[in-house]
């Protein structure tokens, strides 16, 4: 139990999916200029991800890996060279079932996350987290648990950083350096910030 | 010829289409430290009040000068004492033509010696950033803020007395300009800028910025801070060579001005009396330290010798004291509401405990903490102006 705990703490501050390793940009800085949209895609993204990643696993454990085809009988077949092409499919898939799930039982999230439920599918933060648990050879377990854990903490990340932007409306900010500019300096700073948590081993 | 009248006379020259028109902003700011500015608001429904912004912080920056002055005596002290107990009796550069003896007795000697310490990285603080200061100033057609009056002394006394003086500029410009003027200035930034540009250093140059060999100003000494010791080897150890009232008077080593928790609190009580500083946010950092290290107290740890560290402890040591009085209550990067000032506050003193019994990487964390918690203040204070709005809209 205090292994996953560690787990889950580790992958939501530690290793923040934005704030550490950087992934998820492209969405973490387009969608965080409003407080309320940045929390409804950081709770998407923590379902999609608290999904995927345990699927990305069972697939991984009984189809791809070194030897998984062992229960059907090609104990020497090895597909984990298809790794990339099958976790995306996942992801798309699970992310277009999400969306109609959604629009037919709870229409008002459905509506109030518009666009960014299908655009969620091209968030590497998604893709690196599916990644990762295949290079730290998690079990089924440990990949739901780090699939929720990573999710929450980019969508602490994106929820701080569209309160910053919010609050940066007021600021006078050069030319040159207005919209994408500063906010690329305001996730640099945000992430020396987050350093406090560097170091912690759990 | 009166300076007023000097001043008069020069004035013309410095406005629009004068010869040295881009210089208003150094002008304004000389003008103003003589003199009250003569513009006053025209429009109707106007707080009067003889507080501005000057007011706030030079105010401020005269209550460092406590922590500041006996920061400086205790950097003389430390080294003064180390040296004679090393049998040396030069420094060995240039501090050694201003200082005559080294008497670790004797107040004058080493208050003297530390301020050959402080005043030079004070006067490098002061010059580089306000060279980005003036330049900003004049380029953007503002005027000098007295902000920068805080921001660098606060800067000069969280660094090591050891610390190079180029890694000084480097760092106070990282502070003032990329954690501040960039986003417009006073006012306008999101993180303090004085603990950005400290962190900065604190990651770039490891060496120079911790560890065990930065805090005394004697070449080839190591002492270990206080909360080093803690960590390492347990408070039974701490409490054998440091008594809990010569940390809370600031008999140890540290960064300049943090050591003497009792000066600080001189400076902090009269920020709270003036109302410059929230007495909230100093409340909820206190609950906030005080809640957590019981709740480690309670838990308790076999290998995590820091779990034990009671509450009083983590008063007085490390940066805890100035970060609280000085640091988390800079009313840019805090949050703004009544309510988030508590949450804010609360999260610092949460996270100052966490960082250093948790994390074996780094012993202090009141520098981390307040910027973690600057990074959540906008979002709490999103927060809190939400539920007002729900609350009231259900009355309605």
């Amino acid at each position: 139990m205090e292994q996953y705990l560690g787990l889950f703490v580790r992958a939501i501050f530690i290793d923040n999916m934005a704030l550490t390793f950087f992934l998820g940009m492209c969405t973490f800085l387009a969608v965080s200029k409003k407080v309320e949209a940045a929390l409804g895609l950081g709770v998407a993204v923590v379902v999609v991800l608290g999904i995927t990643v345990p699927v990305n696993n069972l697939i991984y454990t009984y189809l791809l890996a070194d030897g998984a085809l062992a229960w059907a009988g090609l104990p020497e077949v090895d597909l984990s060279f298809l790794g990339l092409i099958s976790y995306i499919g996942v992801i798309a898939a699970l992310v277009q079932i999400l969306e109609m799930v959604l629009d037919k039982y709870i229409p008002a999230l459905y509506n109030a996350l518009g666009v960014f439920l299908p655009l969620i599918t091209v968030n590497c933060a998604i893709m690196g987290a599916s990644l990762f648990m295949v290079e730290r050879d998690y079990n089924l377990a440990e990949s739901t648990v780090f699939g929720i854990g990573s999710g929450i903490g980019w969508a602490l990340a994106i929820t701080a950083l569209a309160g910053i932007r919010e609050k940066l409306k007021y600021s006078d900010v050069p030319a040159g350096l207005q919209g994408l500019g500063i906010t690329f300096i305001t996730v640099g700073l945000m992430s020396l910030g987050f350093q406090s948590f560097g170091g912690i081993d759990l | 010829m009166s300076l007023r009248n000097i001043l008069d006379n020069m004035e013309p020259h410095f406005h629009k289409g004068g010869k040295w028109e881009s210089w208003y902003a150094l002008y304004e700011a000389v003008d103003t430290i003589f003199y009250r500015p003569n513009s006053v608001t025209k429009t109707t429904a106007h707080v009067r009040d003889g507080v501005d912004l000057k007011r706030i912080m030079i105010t401020v920056w005269l209550c460092t000068f406590p922590a500041m002055f006996y920061g400086m005596y205790n950097v003389g002290w430390q080294a003064n004492t180390i040296m004679a107990q090393m049998g040396v009796t030069e420094i060995g550069n240039w501090r050694d033509l201003f200082i005559g003896s080294f008497d670790a007795n004797s107040l004058w000697d080493c208050f003297w010696h530390g301020a050959l310490y402080f005043l030079p990285v004070y006067a490098v603080t002061f010059i580089v950033g306000g060279f980005w200061e003036v330049l900003f100033a004049m380029k953007r057609g503002h005027e000098v803020n007295e902000g920068f009056f805080v921001t660098s002394i606060l800067f000069a006394l969280i660094c090591p007395p050891t610390v190079p003086l180029w890694q000084v500029a480097l760092g106070i410009s990282f502070g003032v300009v990329i954690a501040k003027e960039i986003f417009g200035g006073t006012g306008k930034n999101f993180l303090n800028p004085a603990l950005a540009g400290r962190a900065f250093l604190f990651f770039a140059y490891p060496a120079s910025m911790s560890g065990d060999a930065v805090w005394t100003a004697v070449d080839g000494y190591t002492g270990a801070t206080a909360l080093s010791v803690a960590a390492s080897e347990g408070m039974a150890a701490l409490t054998s060579q440091l008594s809990w009232f010569d940390a809370f008077f600031g008999h140890m080593q540290g960064s300049m001005g943090e050591v003497s928790t009792l000066a600080i609190l001189i400076g902090g009580a009269v920020l709270l009396m003036t109302g410059i500083a929230s007495w909230r946010i100093v409340a909820g950092v206190m609950v906030g330290m005080v809640a957590t290290s019981m709740l480690f107290n309670a838990v308790g740890s076999d290998d995590n010798l820091m779990f034990a560290m009671p509450w009083y402890w983590h008063l007085v040591l490390g940066g805890f004291a100035f970060g609280m009085m000085f640091m988390a209550t800079d009313p840019v990067s805090s949050s703004m509401t009544n309510a988030g000032k508590w949450w804010f506050g609360a999260l610092i003193g949460f996270m100052v405990v966490m960082v250093r019994v948790v994390n074996p990487a780094f012993p202090e964390g009141m520098m981390l903490a307040i910027l973690f918690a600057n990074l959540f203040a906008p979002l709490i204070d999103h927060f809190v102006v939400q539920s007002n709005i729900k609350r009231r809209l259900a009355r309605v």
